[in-house]
């Protein structure tokens, strides 16, 4: 009789299939914990947790908009900044010049520049734009704090350019050939084709590198923290100082004494995970449609 | 449609090609200030003492960042230890058997990992352990970066491997190699660049954070070796220093911020030379 030898193949499959299961189950218990020692905040707070601007431990009081409207303020206005650098980045490497040595260089400096720590960001914001920011604000006349939104953003928009500066340049890189041809044989300019045929086909694929950039710039911590200003009061002025969800954990997460306050400031996470997760999700589901679509 | 000149089609054309370029370059200024300003400021504290010596009290000049560097190298090895391991055969699994709805479902989960802010999985770290052993720990923060290096293992041991050719693993099963040992012994070796570029690349991120390790290894001004207590890291420190009123502690904080970004701009550049040089091609 032919003895078949034990391959371990069952036993390998069901260790590969339990690591997967792991992995879930991972994510699974990060968002359960975070609701978990969330809900005592969840029930003290309601809903004036983001309606209200009254953020005070000593009475009790904890309603986080003005953190969330600082988040979102130095997000948009570092996504606006960050988005118009990412088109020329990925109009330049992704249309005029895909190789070469302009090309290796700037795509190794952009790259780079996704691998410096957010500390080491907040450092240099807080030692070189923080004094420019704030002789603007003398020369404008108002008070010269140099912290403030603005310039959080300003930093901000520095450290999420690669993300979506890489994953646009990869869409119109795979803007097909015929097309782009098609249009200059018919006497279009250069121009006029990366404006008419690349933008247009590689539009969708740009927007979720957005999204990812967005996602992160919601998320970063350290360098805004050290720029920010970290202010209690509600404001839209950008020259101000002011605060974001991140920042306000950072500083306080350590210090908070008390379930209602520690459980607060998890609620603020809980926010953050959520937010954060939904848009990384939809801008890696757009980027996947519009690869797999440009591959046909 | 409305007639526009050749000429001025032309012009607009030049036009937009020096706006990209220059709005291009203006990109670039960032990266080209950073190292400046980090190489003037931060190259001249260095010195041998600065590398072993304990950060000394206010006022006192000298003084240095051993216990920043052991507690980053211990951290890292920390995060390694979980995340590597777990991270290579979830990669494993996704590309051998990601087709599945599980399969699908933990492709999920590691991409929504990847996109989570750091200082959620500080806090995930902190209600695991910091709370349960009541005191923070150099094994709490090891626990926080290990779960932000583990996406980028997975993610990218997942794409090395589906880049591996059938043909490669249809000889080693037609040889009568078993499913197995073809898959740990011929997959993935011939994949071995990507796996090790995904984990310089986790190496690299991990080194860097420091909000995650805000309120898990906290940060201690001694040099210890001892996981259960709290824990200097380098970018902790930075963070610290940076922050403090100080002018002598401002020059540390240059000295660790050029010692840091050495750090893990050589990793990056690392990572590119062995993809380069070890590319996964058939």
């Amino acid at each position: 009789m032919v003895r078949i030898r034990n391959d371990y193949g069952s036993t390998f499959r069901s260790l590969l299939v339990l690591v997967g299961l792991a992995v879930s189950v991972l994510l699974a218990a990060i968002f359960l914990s975070l609701f978990l020692f969330s809900r005592p905040a969840l029930l003290n707070n309601g809903l004036r947790f983001i309606t209200g601007t009254e953020w005070n431990p000593v009475t009790g009081k904890f309603q986080a908009l003005t953190f969330v409207v600082g988040t979102l303020l130095t997000s948009f206005i570092a996504l606006a900044i960050a988005t118009v650098l990412s088109f020329a980045l990925a109009i330049l490497l992704g249309y005029y010049f895909r190789t070469g040595a302009l090309a290796s260089v700037m795509k190794t400096a952009v790259e780079l520049l996704a691998g410096i720590p957010s500390v080491v960001y907040g450092f240099i914001g807080l030692f070189f734009l923080v004094p420019i920011v704030r002789a603007f604000q003398l020369v404008l006349g108002m008070p010269p704090y140099g912290v403030g939104m603005l310039t959080a953003s300003i930093l901000l928009a520095f450290m999420i350019l690669p993300y979506s500066a890489s994953i646009g340049r990869e869409m119109i890189s795979l803007v097909p050939e015929d097309l782009k041809e098609a249009a200059l044989s018919l006497g279009a300019t250069p121009s006029e084709v990366v404006r008419k045929v690349s933008l247009p086909y590689a539009r969708s694929g740009i927007l979720g590198g957005v999204l990812l950039a967005l996602g992160r710039a919601l998320g970063e911590t350290m360098a805004v923290t050290m720029v920010v200003g970290n202010s209690y009061n509600l404001t839209l002025n950008v020259l101000s100082p002011g605060n974001t969800m991140a920042s306000l954990i950072a500083n306080e997460f350590s210090e908070a004494t008390g379930e209602v306050y520690l459980s607060s400031l998890i609620e603020i996470a809980l926010l953050l995970f959520l937010v954060s997760s939904a848009i990384n999700i939809l801008g890696k589901l757009i980027i996947k449609r519009t690869s797999a679509a440009a591959q046909l | 449609m409305r007639e526009v000149s050749l000429q001025r089609r032309l012009r607009g054309d030049k036009a937009f090609k020096a706006g990209t370029l220059a709005l291009s370059l203006v990109a670039t200024v960032p990266l080209t200030l950073i190292l400046v300003f980090i190489v003037i400021r931060g190259a001249s504290s260095i010195n041998w003492q600065f590398l072993t010596a304990l950060p000394k009290p206010v006022g006192e000049s000298g003084g240095g960042i051993a216990n920043a560097l052991v507690g980053t190298v211990l951290l890292i090895l920390i995060g390694s230890l979980i995340s590597i391991p777990l991270g290579v055969s979830a990669g494993i699994f996704l590309a051998e058997r990601g087709k599945t709805r599980l399969g699908s479902v933990t492709r999920l989960a590691v991409e929504t990992l990847m996109g989570i802010p750091s200082i959620v999985l500080g806090i995930v770290a902190y209600v695991w352990v910091v709370r349960p052993m009541r005191g923070f720990s150099a094994l709490s923060g090891g626990i926080a970066l290990a779960m932000i290096m583990l996406p980028v293992i997975t993610l990218a041991t997942e794409e090395t491997l589906l880049l591996i050719p059938v043909s490669l693993r249809e000889a080693a099963l037609a040889l009568g190699v078993s499913y197995p040992r073809t898959v740990l012994r011929v997959v993935l070796p011939a994949g071995l660049s990507g796996i090790l570029t995904g984990v310089l690349l986790a190496v690299a991120r991990g080194a860097g954070e420091s909000a995650p390790l805000l309120f898990t290894a906290f940060g201690n001004p001694y040099l210890t070796g001892n996981i259960l207590k709290p824990m200097a890291s380098l970018p902790l420190t930075i963070f610290n220093y940076a922050t403090s009123p100080y002018p002598e502690w401002h020059a540390l904080a240059w000295g660790a911020s050029f010692v840091l970004l050495v750090f893990v701009l050589a990793l990056n550049l690392l990572t590119k030379l062995v993809s380069a040089k070890w590319k996964v091609q058939f």
